[in-house]
């Protein structure tokens, strides 16, 4: 499957070709390559609280040449902790990309959007490319937007629940009135909900529960891929009207032909 | 010392599990906690009566599902190091009680880090520190040197030890400190001073505030435990539920983590606690899996390697390997004698592999100290 080289995504000035964002997290590491060659996605997530320096198995080891690893601040509970974690990556020579998480509700994982624009400042301030994961809330987008961060990621559902869409109209809005890029983030469950995301207009999507949970994560890794793409080529298509029904008597009846 | 009681509201949620009646749980109010997304207390007590026991094969289907999604195919992995064995307790279920004649030994600060040298060449990053209760013997300034040793070269270092004032648990915290387990033994009241007929133990209510404490000190993480067979098995798997909600409700942001050891044979201890079967065990595994999906879950090297490994992926999150329980014993022989007879032997690489053979992947490093 080629992706489509115009009409790139840009997060900070990089372009990358393919708007399938995958998680690494929730798999056996050597399950972690055939996902990734099945979804062809440009950027891989992963937790930087796993990576282990020394020793054992490390799951840098396990993701394919030529990806831009996108390391998570997730293990964060404030916006400072967020920075350590970005030097961190850096250090291990992860780059510069950061998909901040700053959680302070272990039972939803549900982000913690004050930390989060804390931390979009201060990681920005350093020089990082900062994508915030965050709850979807128009007014904090753009307090981040303006902050710096190079996309946005609200999330569609809480991590994990496969739940879908279910914050689909803030979302909307964000699309609709910001100018960086939307990333939806967590929840989504089904190929057709990634391909709703990207016809709304978001920019990319990020999975990774639903082809980490499903029966054969590699050719679901392909379904979302496939989902994407279609979702992506109707928005640029752009959607037809939804046809209304026509009320029998019409409301400007009264009106006259002269 | 600092206020002993535990908040109201805990322990009306106890009474309330404690007075729970299991016996009047019908096959329909089963199926209904089964249908439930998100549990109440009341459904766990569902899911764990006698009648949920024909359950077990929907209950299991369920906690894998939510196992999956929330933890993935991941299995933590740590050992516990036993500092020392002195304790003025007297617990009639515990090998290391006062009145046992057997061998006591406290590590030094040396030989603590000869152990965790062992323990950290055998690819292990993730340490639990014990000890009995003995202020004098293994006080809390002990108990900093050994934190600050295993912070050192551990991602993740937890400690489960008598309970402590909020002040040393933040003591211990910058020492290097992240996850307190207090295993509150039984949460019935009764049975509790029956089993502790002396020592500071004897205090429920200390005990019982102790993981609060630790969190309120800003440990990252508490782990919440009963000795199942104490007391009614039933009730105190509900009670610590009741406590988990407790906690997560009060300190949204903090890891937590339940564990349900089972009473183990214990040389120069008598018999006399009731037994629960690996059938009961799973239930409650299961159940509390359901009724909390974001806690971890250990289960301890008192079960058999074939039960381990079944649980695997069944709402298990956490397992041991490579364990001693004898004072030390990674780092040439141990010093004291067992606290329990261990049934899994196993060390890193077997656990491993036998991970892997469940289609999981072995967790080295999950915590980064912040």
């Amino acid at each position: 499957m080629s992706s489509d080289n115009s009409d790139p995504l840009n997060l900070g000035g990089h372009l990358f070709h393919s708007r399938l964002i995958l998680g690494s997290g929730k798999y056996p590491l050597p399950q972690i390559r055939e996902v990734v060659a099945a979804g062809e996605p440009d950027i891989v997530t992963l937790a930087l609280r796993r990576v282990n320096a020394q020793g054992q198995a490390n799951i840098l080891d396990y993701l394919p040449e030529g990806k831009t690893l996108l390391p998570n601040t997730s293990g964060a509970r404030a916006a400072a902790e967020a920075l350590t974690l970005a030097h961190l990556a850096r250090e291990l020579g992860c780059g510069d990309f950061i998909k901040i998480e700053v959680i302070t509700d272990t039972k939803h994982l549900l982000p913690d959007n004050e930390e989060t624009l804390a931390a979009v400042k201060l990681l920005t301030q350093a020089g990082f490319v900062a994508l915030p994961y965050m709850t979807p809330d128009l007014v904090m987008a753009r307090k981040m937007a303006q902050a710096g961060a190079a996309a946005i990621m609200p999330l569609g559902a809480p991590i994990g629940s496969n739940k879908g869409l279910t914050t689909r109209e803030l979302i909307r809005l964000m699309i609709e009135e910001l100018d960086v890029p939307i990333i939806v983030d967590a929840g989504i469950g089904r190929p057709s909900q990634a391909c709703e995301a990207m016809e709304m207009g978001a920019s990319a999507v990020m999975v990774n529960t639903a082809v980490a949970t499903a029966e054969d994560p590699p050719a679901m890794a392909k379904a979302f891929a496939l989902a994407v793409r279609a979702g992506r080529a109707a928005y640029l298509a752009g959607l037809g009207p939804v046809a209304e029904a026509t009320p029998s008597s019409p409301l400007t009846g009264f009106l006259g032909t002269d | 010392m600092e206020n002993n009681s535990p908040p109201d509201s805990l322990l009306a949620a106890i009474h309330w599990a404690l007075a729970f009646d299991f016996q009047a749980i019908t096959p329909a109010r089963v199926a209904k906690a089964l249908q439930r997304e998100s549990l109440t207390l009341a459904d766990l007590g569902a899911l764990l009566s006698p009648v949920a026991a024909d359950y077990l094969e929907p209950l299991a289907q369920r906690a894998r599902r939510v196992t999956r999604s929330f933890f993935g195919r991941n299995i933590g992995l740590y050992t516990p190091l036993y500092l020392a064995n002195h304790c003025v307790n007297h617990c009639l279920y515990c090998g290391y009680h006062y009145g046992n004649a057997i061998r006591r030994g406290v590590l030094t600060p040396p030989e603590i880090a000869g152990e965790l040298a062992a323990i950290k060449a055998m690819g292990l990053s993730d340490v639990l520190l014990l000890t009995g209760e003995s202020r004098q013997l293994s006080g809390p300034d002990y108990l900093e040197v050994a934190v600050r040793l295993a912070a050192r070269n551990f991602a993740s270092v937890g400690l489960e030890v008598y309970p402590l004032k909020t002040e040393e648990y933040a003591r211990l915290r910058l020492a290097g400190a992240d996850y307190v387990c207090v295993y509150q033994e039984t949460y019935d009241p009764q049975v509790y001073a029956q089993a502790h007929p002396k020592g500071p133990k004897r205090n429920y209510a200390w005990r019982l505030g102790a993981p609060g404490r630790a969190l309120a000190a800003g440990i990252r993480g508490v782990g919440l435990g009963a000795l199942l067979g104490l007391a009614d098995f039933r009730h105190d798997a509900l009670a610590l539920g009741a406590h988990g909600q407790f906690l997560e409700r009060q300190y949204p942001a903090a890891d937590l983590a339940y564990s349900t050891p089972r009473l183990r044979p214990i040389p120069g201890v008598m018999g006399q606690f009731g037994r629960i079967n690996e059938r009961e065990l799973t239930q409650i595994i299961l159940a509390l899996r359901l009724f909390s999906p974001s806690f971890g879950l250990s289960l301890s090297t008192r079960e058999s390697p074939g039960f381990r490994d079944n649980l695997i992926g069944l709402g298990i999150t956490r397992l041991s390997a490579a364990v001693k329980t004898s004072v030390g014993g990674h780092d040439g022989p141990g010093q004291g004698d067992e606290q329990f007879q261990k049934s899994d032997g196993r060390d890193v690489a077997e656990v491993c592999q036998a991970i892997v053979a469940r289609g999981h992947q072995p967790v080295f490093t999950d915590y980064a100290r912040l």
